[in-house]
């Protein structure tokens, strides 16, 4: 993973609530083995009127919201299924953090472990920033902290092996393997017990 | 020594390396449970790195998701909805055959929907930990595992070194006091807890499900609470296992036997909580109050008894869910017209399920103009229930007897609802979508289904059963 340290963009504004994994990808579109390319399903049924023209009244379709690679999205964002598509497809189209109040817990994971900033905010500077869209924002990971343009700041807190692997680049499976033998000796442990 | 939760033995005793400040804990899986459409990223990247599976014989497959539900053709030609779908499945026969696992493939006589194999199989057991590329393994909680879902990345994790990253979660008990009403059941319980708490309620929790409510319930019943834990956003459902527990596993093809079997037993009797063991939150529910309830929204929280007034939206989303719904605020979900009706999904596909819906069904014919589906969680299911001839009653009530898997609940084998249609459905998730572009789902128990696929309109089953008592 490449590391992620520092992201400027405008923000973009989904309102909604409750924006499930069947939103961001429809589950039709699962039948890939791959995990590139999924950026043109993304919100595919939202985005898309039935003859594959875009839906003028898809937020993300507005001008001002096009290339904006912050999404502030309406609370419990990604609940639902546990498919990594969702953070892929969103990758690919071109969102590489989501700001939000609270965001469902297996894709806050999935999307941290891919690179994508999902950070949680409080409720009243969640309130502020669907208020506010378009504002130029820049993320910086290391300190934690969300810079607004007019020099305000909006704390967060990322999950500190997260942050870590984030910044770094730390490919967690690596990691993982690192710990061999003490899974060989829990392993053993289990055999005795047995 | 301190009191502890249930979830709190579990954890403990699968501690590789400890949680620290700086990093999360290493936790052991016991059980790694695969399917078609969430493990073939992750086989790639084993493939890419060089690395083999760590532990394939704590693995189990199956092929669910993207499996057509009629039968094959004479020459053996499969259903599928498109040569992608076709393609993945054939990718997970490949993988499992290359490296090593167990797979309940189209040859297997207990292939199904892999909640409802893993513990048919009893490979699902109390004390352990279960993971799946796939939110509904909170289903296995119900025999007091700790399960929850991963993602594709972590699928990869757990084949190369049979570890996941965790943080250790809070835990909330919902107690569940009282008796469930005659006639009104376990899916109408959990849909009013999530009604309840709401899809967020669990968010960061592990729930624990208790009190006598709970006791009370059968293990399809407990599986059908623990597998919408996810619908409440939590990362997983416990319930503490018992002697209903150990009887129904005794015997299954990966449960222990012999003298292990009794060892078992004795290990999996301390898994509860420890008296004056302390939980994050807590939660009270009074079973006596739950009536049969039905969602009128996009989402698992939008959560009623059907004979109750739709609430007014509070907010520009509510009211762009009802608009979908076409639902009317201040108007119950009893009596919408229904175009089909679907029995099925890893929350309500297994006997007891059937059984329920076929009670209902008896003698009857489903309403001109509607359409039912009804598909068994797995083969042994299917089987059982041919035994017992409930495929009859579905037949000849004019519903559809299918070929086990996930079917219309994610809709991507091509089982799937036209824009607009009304279904009632026994499975999870009313997302805009979820069952097809543009239908709209409401969840609701089997027996409420068959109800209303009699009446053509959303119907209480009580009417149907107090009939029946009374002819
Ligand atoms: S039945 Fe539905 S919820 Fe269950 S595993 Fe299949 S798709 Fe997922």
């Amino acid at each position: 993973m490449k590391p992620v340290i520092r992201l400027h963009s405008r923000t973009a504004v989904l309102v909604d609530e409750n924006i499930d994994t069947d939103r961001i990808i429809p589950a039709r579109f699962l039948t890939t083995t791959e995990r590139n390319g999924l950026g043109k399903l993304c919100f595919h049924d939202w985005r898309y009127q039935p003859d594959g023209s875009d839906n003028p009244a898809f937020p993300l379709n507005q001008p001002q919201a096009r290339g904006c690679a912050i999404l502030v999205a309406g609370r419990n964002f990604g609940c639902g299924s546990s498919r990594e598509h969702a953070p892929w497809a969103l990758l690919d189209y071109g969102i590489h953090a989501v700001l939000c109040s609270e965001i469902a817990d297996i894709f806050r994971n999935n999307a941290l472990k891919n690179g994508l900033l999902a950070i949680m905010v409080s409720e009243a500077e969640h309130r502020w920033l669907l208020e506010h869209p378009g504002i130029e924002l820049s993320i910086d990971v290391r300190d934690e902290y969300i810079a607004l343009p007019d020099g305000g700041r909006i704390a967060f807190q990322l999950e500190p092996f997260a942050r870590h692997c984030l910044l770094n680049g730390v490919d967690q499976l690596g990691y993982l393997l690192q710990h061999a033998d003490a899974i060989t000796t829990y392993e053993k442990s289990l055999e005795k017990a047995a | 020594m301190t009191a502890k939760t249930l979830f709190e033995k579990i954890w403990e005793t699968h501690v590789v390396a400890a949680e620290t400040e700086a990093t999360p804990a290493i936790l052991y899986v016991d059980l790694h449970l695969v399917h078609e459409v969430t493990s073939p990223q992750a086989f790639s990247e084993l493939r890419e790195r060089g690395l083999k599976l760590r532990r394939p014989d704590r693995m189990l497959a199956t092929l669910d998701h993207s499996t057509p539900t009629l039968p094959a053709a004479a020459n053996g030609e499969r259903p599928y909805a498109n040569d992608e779908a076709k393609a993945q499945v054939a990718q997970l026969e490949t993988n499992c055959r290359e490296f090593g696992i167990e797979l309940h493939g189209w040859d297997s006589a207990d292939r199904g929907i892999v909640h409802v194999i893993g513990p048919e199989l009893g490979a699902t057991q109390p004390g352990m930990t279960i993971v799946c590329g796939d939110s509904h393994t909170s289903t296995h909680g119900a025999f007091g595992a700790l399960a929850f879902g991963i993602g594709t990345t972590e699928v990869g994790h757990v084949m190369a070194t049979q570890c996941l990253l965790q943080r250790k979660a809070k835990t909330l008990a919902i107690h569940v006091d009282g008796k469930l009403p005659d006639g009104v059941g376990a899916k109408d319980l959990i849909l009013h807890i999530i009604g309840s708490i709401g899809v967020d309620g669990g968010t960061g929790h592990v729930i624990e499900y208790r009190g006598a409510a709970i006791e009370a319930l059968s293990m399809d019943e407990r599986m059908t609470v623990c597998n919408m834990s996810i619908e409440a956003g939590a990362r997983a459902g416990l319930i503490a296992p018992d002697d209903v527990t150990f009887d129904w596993l005794k015997g299954r093809p990966h449960a222990p036997s012999g003298a292990a079997w009794d060892e078992a037993v004795m290990h999996w009797r301390a898994l509860r909580t420890d008296d004056g063991a302390g939980f994050d939150r807590e939660v009270r529910i009074n079973a006596a109050e739950v009536k049969p309830t039905v969602t009128y929204g996009t989402h698992p929280g939008m959560a009623i008894a059907m004979d109750a007034p739709v609430p007014a939206a509070r907010n520009v989303q509510e009211r762009r869910a009802l608009d979908y719904m076409r639902s009317e605020a201040g108007k119950p979900m009893q009596g919408t017209p229904v175009d089909v009706v679907f029995v099925g999904s890893c929350t309500n596909s297994r006997l007891s399920d059937l059984r329920e819906a076929a009670s209902v069904l008896n003698g009857r014919h489903v309403a001109s103009g509607v359409r039912m589906l009804v598909v068994p969680g797995s083969e042994a299911v299917r089987r059982d229930a041919e035994r017992e001839g409930l495929h009859h009653v579905f037949t000849n009530a004019g519903a559809e007897w299918r070929v086990p898997g996930c079917s219309m609940c994610i809709a991507m084998n091509g089982d799937l609802a036209q824009p607009g249609q009304l279904v009632v459905s026994t499975s999870n998730r009313n997302f805009e979508g979820r069952q097809g572009k543009g239908a709209r789902t409401v969840l609701a128990s089997p027996a409420t289904a068959a109800a209303s696929a009699i009446a053509g309109r959303i119907a209480d089953p009580r009417e149907y059963l107090t009939q029946e008592q009374a002819a």
